[in-house]
C-alpha cells in the first residue's frame, strides 16, 4: 500500500491526567485499515476515544472525511458522529437478544444514510444462527462478532475498533480474523483499529502509527514504517516487514507456490490460493541471515540477492539490525555483532539474504 | 428503722450507702416538669435515688403487664392504677391522687381567645386541636366540655388530634391549629399564661381530671418507693404541682 | 377477626398514601440518584448526606420540624400559601409530602447503587450506536436497572406502610384523611383494645407480605452478562 493521497483523516488532540499526557497531531489516510500500535498506556484507547467523542479533548481539531467532528467550542457529541465503535468486551445490551442488540443503532440512523443492511453485517460476520440468543448464552467469540455486526449495522463512515481481541484465547481470535480481513476486503470503510498485537497489525493493517507515552513516534504505510530500523526494539521478537504479492506460480509435486512482489519472489507453503491472488507475507527479522557469496547445498529455498542499506543496535548488545533492499522492497535481518565483525558488513554491500521461514497472512 | 431518722440528714447522707434505695418510676408526659423538680427535692432531702421514665400511660400500662422494671406508675388518668390494681399488679392500697390537671382552651395568638370561651361559638377557625378522647384524659375532658356546650357536633369536622396532649400543644403552639384544648400545665408558667391567650375552663363542664399514682407490686419492699408516695403528698411537693397548673 | 369500617377506611387510605407516595418518589428520585451516581461534584457528598437524613433522625422529630416548617409560621407554610395551596398538616397532601421527605432514602440509595453499578459502558456503547442520552435513559438504563427500581418500590411501599411516627406528627388523625393503618393499630393498643389491634396488625403484615412476596416472584433475575 501507497500512503494515502490525500489525508482524510486529521486528528489533533492534546489531553493530561495525572502522569498521562496524549499530543497527537495526525494525517490519516481516509480508507483501508490503520493500526494504532503501542504498548500499554501508551495512549491509543485514548486517542481513539477521543475520536469517538467519548473523551473530551478540550485543545483539539477532528475532521473526518471533510466532516468537521470537534473544532474549538464545536464539539459533536458521540450519538451524532456517524462513527461505529467495538469495544475491546462485546459490551452487547444484556437484555436485548442478537437481534434487537444489531438493531438497536441500526434503527436510529436514517434509512437514507444506511448503505451496510443488516443481513449484510450479519453475513459478514455469520451470525445468523445466533439472532433469537440473549448475549449470556454466546461464546466469547460469538459476543464479539455480534458487536462488530452491531458496530457496522450502522453503516459507519469511520469503524473505531479498541483491540477487538484482546479479551480472546488464541482460538477465538483466530476465528474472527477472517470475518475481519473480509470486513477489509469487502467494505470501504476507513478503520481506525488499537491493537498491541504484532500479528493482527500485519495481518489487517494498511497503515500504522506507532505510539508511546501519548506520542506518536512513527506513521505511514505498513510496510515502510515495519522496515524502519528505529522501532524493531519496540516490536522485540515480532520486527519484520510485510510484503504485498500475488500468486505466480504453483508446483503441487512439493505443495509449494511462488509469489512475486516487487524485486523477487519468493516460495511458499501453497495454501490454496488461486494464481494472480494478493496475498501479504510476512518476514521476520530473526529468519533472515546473511552471506556475502550464494550459498549451494542449502535447505534453504529462498535465497535474494540484496544491499545492506543500514544497520542499527537491537535490543541486546550482541545484536544488531540490518535493512536491506531487495531491488526496492524493504527487508529487516536480525544479526550477531560478531558476524558484521567477522564479515565485514557496512552499508552500501552486495549480500545474499537466507530467509528461512516465510508466514503467508491473507 | 427509727434511729436514722431522728438523726439530720447529714448523717442519712454518710450512711446512704446502706440505707438508700432506687426506685424506678414511670411518670405521664405531661407530668414530666414538675416531676424532674420534685425529684431533684426528694433526693435531697431523703438520700434516695429516683429513676425516672417519661411517657404515654397506655405504653407504660402494656410494659408493666409485662414485666416492666418500674416500682411505681404515676398515670395521666384515674383508670389506669385503678386496672392495675384490679389486676392484682400493685401494692395494696397505695394508690392516691397526686394532681388534677386543668383544662384551658389555647391560642398562640395574643387576643384569639376570649376570657369566656366565646370564640368557640363564632367559630372563625379552620383548626380546633384536642387530644385523643379514647386515648388521653384531657381529650376526654375537652370533649365533655364542647358535649355540654353543644358545640361537639359542630365543630367534628375542623378537629384534629393529637395522641396525647403534649402533641396537641405542638399543634396549636406551631399555629397549625388556631387553638385547642390544652392542659393548664402546659401554658402556665407562675402562675400566668406565658404566651397567647387562654380561656380557663371551668371545672364543672367535666369531669375532674384526676392523675392517680399507685406503688406497683414489684416495689413492694422498696423503701424508696413508699417514701416518694409520702413526699409526693406532702405540702412541699403540692407547693411544686401548684406551681404548674395543677389543682391538689 | 373481623374489620370496623374504619380500620377499612383506614388501611383504603394507606394503601392510596403508599402508593401515591412510591409513585412520585420514583419519579422524583431518579434524577437525583442519577445524579448522584455520576456526579463529581464537590456537592455530591453534602446532597448524599441530606438525602440519608431521615435514616438518622427518629420519625417524630422529622414530623416535628415537618410541623413546624410547614405551619403557618413556617417558610414551607408561607411558601405553600403563597401558591395558593393553603397549609399542608392535617392534610392528605401534606402526608404526601411528609411521606416523600421520610422514605426519600429508602428509594434514592437503591436506585443510585443500581445506575452506579452499571458504570460507563452501557451509556458509552449506546451512543455509539446513536441513542441519544434521553433515548439511552429509557432504552437501556431503565431496563438495566431493573432490580433496583424493583428494589426501590418495595422499600419505598413498605416502609410508607409502615410509616407512623411523622403521620402522628402532622397528620391530626382525621378519619379517611390522616389516619392511616399504624394509627389506627396504635389507637387500638393505646386504647387497650388488643383484639382490634391484632386483628388489624395481622391483615397488614398478611398483606404486606403477599405484596412483596408477589413482587420479588415476578422479578425473574435477568441475566447480567454481556
Amino acid at each position: 500500500m501507497t500512503p494515502a493521497t490525500q489525508p482524510s483523516i486529521l486528528a489533533r488532540f492534546r489531553l493530561g491526567y495525572a502522569g498521562f499526557a496524549l499530543h497527537v497531531d495526525l494525517s490519516l489516510p481516509g480508507r483501508g485499515v490503520t493500526a494504532l500500535y503501542g504498548p500499554s498506556g501508551s495512549g491509543k484507547t485514548t486517542l481513539l476515544r477521543c475520536i469517538a467523542g467519548l473523551e473530551r479533548s478540550p485543545d483539539a481539531h477532528l475532521q473526518v472525511n471533510g466532516e468537521v467532528w470537534q473544532d474549538g467550542a464545536r464539539f459533536l457529541p458521540t450519538h451524532r458522529r456517524p462513527l461505529g465503535y467495538v469495544f475491546q468486551e462485546a459490551s452487547l445490551f444484556p437484555h436485548l437478544d442478537v437481534r434487537r442488540n444489531l438493531e438497536y443503532g441500526m434503527r436510529r440512523v436514517p434509512a437514507r444514510e444506511r448503505r451496510v443492511s443488516l443481513e449484510q453485517a450479519i453475513e459478514l460476520l455469520g451470525i445468523g444462527h445466533l439472532l433469537a440468543r440473549r448475549p449470556d448464552r454466546l461464546s466469547g467469540g460469538e459476543r464479539q462478532r455480534v458487536g462488530i455486526a452491531r458496530a457496522l449495522a450502522v453503516s459507519p463512515r469511520l469503524l473505531l475498533m479498541d483491540e477487538p481481541l484482546a479479551a480472546l484465547d488464541l482460538a477465538r481470535r483466530q476465528e474472527i480474523l477472517p470475518y475481519l480481513e473480509r470486513l477489509h476486503d469487502e467494505l470501504e470503510i476507513p478503520v481506525l483499529y488499537v491493537s498491541h498485537a504484532p500479528d493482527e497489525v500485519t495481518r489487517l493493517a494498511d497503515h500504522l502509527v506507532v505510539l508511546e507515552a501519548g506520542r506518536v513516534v512513527a506513521a505511514g504505510a505498513l510496510g515502510d514504517t515495519l522496515a524502519r530500523l528505529d522501532l524493531p526494539i519496540r516490536l522485540g521478537e515480532d520486527a519484520g516487514v510485510v510484503l504485498e504479492a500475488c500468486v505466480l506460480e504453483q508446483d503441487p509435486v512439493w505443495g509449494l507456490a511462488r509469489v512475486a512482489f516487487t524485486g523477487g519472489s519468493l516460495w511458499v507453503r501453497d495454501a490454496g490460493h488461486a494464481l494472480g491472488q494478493a496475498v501479504r507475507v510476512r518476514i521476520l527479522a530473526r529468519d533472515v541471515s546473511l552471506t556475502l557469496t550464494r550459498h549451494e547445498g542449502t535447505s534453504i529455498l529462498n535465497i535474494l540477492p540484496a544491499r545492506l542499506e543500514d544497520m542499527a543496535e537491537d535490543g541486546h548488545p550482541a545484536q544488531v539490525l540490518a535493512r536491506l533492499s531487495v531491488a526496492g522492497s524493504p527487508l529487516l535481518a536480525r544479526l550477531t555483532r560478531r558476524s558484521v565483525h567477522a564479515l565485514g558488513l557496512h552499508a552500501g554491500m552486495p549480500v545474499h539474504a537466507q530467509i528461512k521461514a516465510v508466514a503467508l497472512i491473507g | 428503722m427509727p434511729f436514722p431518722r431522728l438523726l439530720a440528714p447529714l448523717l442519712l447522707m454518710l450512711s446512704m450507702s446502706v440505707q438508700a434505695e432506687e426506685v424506678s418510676v414511670a411518670v405521664a408526659a405531661n407530668f414530666t416538669a414538675p416531676m424532674q423538680k420534685i425529684t431533684t427535692e426528694f433526693e435531697k432531702d431523703t438520700g434516695h435515688k429516683v429513676q425516672l421514665a417519661f411517657g404515654a400511660t397506655g405504653k407504660f400500662y402494656a410494659q408493666i403487664r409485662n414485666g416492666a422494671p418500674f416500682q411505681m406508675l404515676l398515670s395521666a388518668d384515674d383508670e389506669t392504677p385503678a386496672k392495675l390494681e384490679r389486676e392484682g399488679l400493685t401494692l395494696a392500697g397505695s394508690r392516691f391522687t397526686y394532681a388534677v390537671g386543668s383544662l384551658v382552651l389555647w391560642s398562640a395568638q395574643p387576643g384569639y381567645v376570649d376570657a369566656d370561651g366565646t370564640v368557640l361559638r363564632q367559630g372563625g377557625f379552620k383548626k380546633i386541636a384536642l387530644a385523643n378522647p379514647r386515648l388521653a384524659p384531657y381529650g376526654k375532658a375537652a370533649m365533655e366540655v364542647l358535649a355540654a356546650l353543644g358545640l361537639a357536633d359542630t365543630l367534628a369536622p375542623r378537629f384534629v388530634q393529637g395522641e396525647n396532649i403534649t402533641q396537641t400543644f405542638q399543634f396549636v403552639s406551631t399555629g397549625n391549629a388556631e387553638l385547642g384544648f390544652v392542659a393548664l400545665s402546659q401554658v402556665m408558667q407562675e402562675g400566668r399564661i406565658r404566651t397567647g391567650s387562654a380561656w380557663r375552663v371551668p371545672d364543672r363542664l367535666h369531669t375532674p381530671i384526676r392523675q392517680d399514682a399507685v406503688i406497683l407490686a414489684t416495689g413492694r419492699d422498696n423503701a424508696a418507693a413508699t417514701a416518694l408516695a409520702r413526699y409526693l403528698q406532702g405540702e412541699k411537693a403540692r407547693a411544686i404541682i401548684r406551681a404548674f397548673g395543677y389543682q391538689i | 377477626m373481623e374489620l370496623s369500617a374504619a380500620d377499612l377506611a383506614a388501611i383504603r387510605l394507606t394503601l392510596e398514601l403508599a402508593s401515591i407516595t412510591t409513585l412520585l418518589l420514583l419519579v422524583l428520585g431518579t434524577p437525583l440518584a442519577w445524579w448522584l451516581a455520576r456526579t463529581r461534584s464537590r456537592w455530591k457528598g453534602p446532597v448524599a448526606a441530606v438525602v440519608a437524613l431521615p435514616l438518622v433522625l427518629p420519625p417524630t422529630v422529622i414530623g416535628f420540624y415537618l410541623l413546624v416548617s410547614l405551619g403557618p409560621n413556617g417558610y414551607g407554610g408561607q411558601l405553600t400559601q403563597a401558591l395558593g395551596l393553603g397549609l399542608l398538616p392535617f392534610t392528605f397532601a401534606g402526608l404526601v409530602v411528609a411521606s416523600i421527605i421520610y422514605s426519600l432514602p429508602f428509594v434514592v440509595q437503591p436506585l443510585q447503587n443500581a445506575f452506579a453499578a452499571l458504570g460507563d459502558r452501557p451509556l458509552e456503547v449506546a451512543a455509539t450506536l446513536r441513542a441519544s442520552p434521553l433515548d439511552t435513559f429509557f432504552t437501556v438504563i431503565l431496563p438495566l436497572a431493573r432490580p433496583g427500581y424493583l428494589t426501590a418500590t418495595v422499600l419505598g411501599f413498605a416502609h410508607t406502610v409502615g410509616e407512623f411516627g411523622v403521620v402522628l406528627m402532622i397528620g391530626g388523625n382525621i378519619p379517611g384523611q390522616t389516619r392511616v393503618v399504624s394509627v389506627q393499630i396504635y389507637d387500638h393498643v393505646e386504647a387497650m383494645e388488643y383484639a382490634q389491634a391484632h386483628g388489624l396488625a395481622l391483615s397488614m403484615v398478611v398483606f404486606s407480605f403477599l405484596v412483596l412476596w408477589a413482587l420479588y416472584h415476578f422479578n425473574p433475575q435477568g441475566g447480567r452478562r454481556g
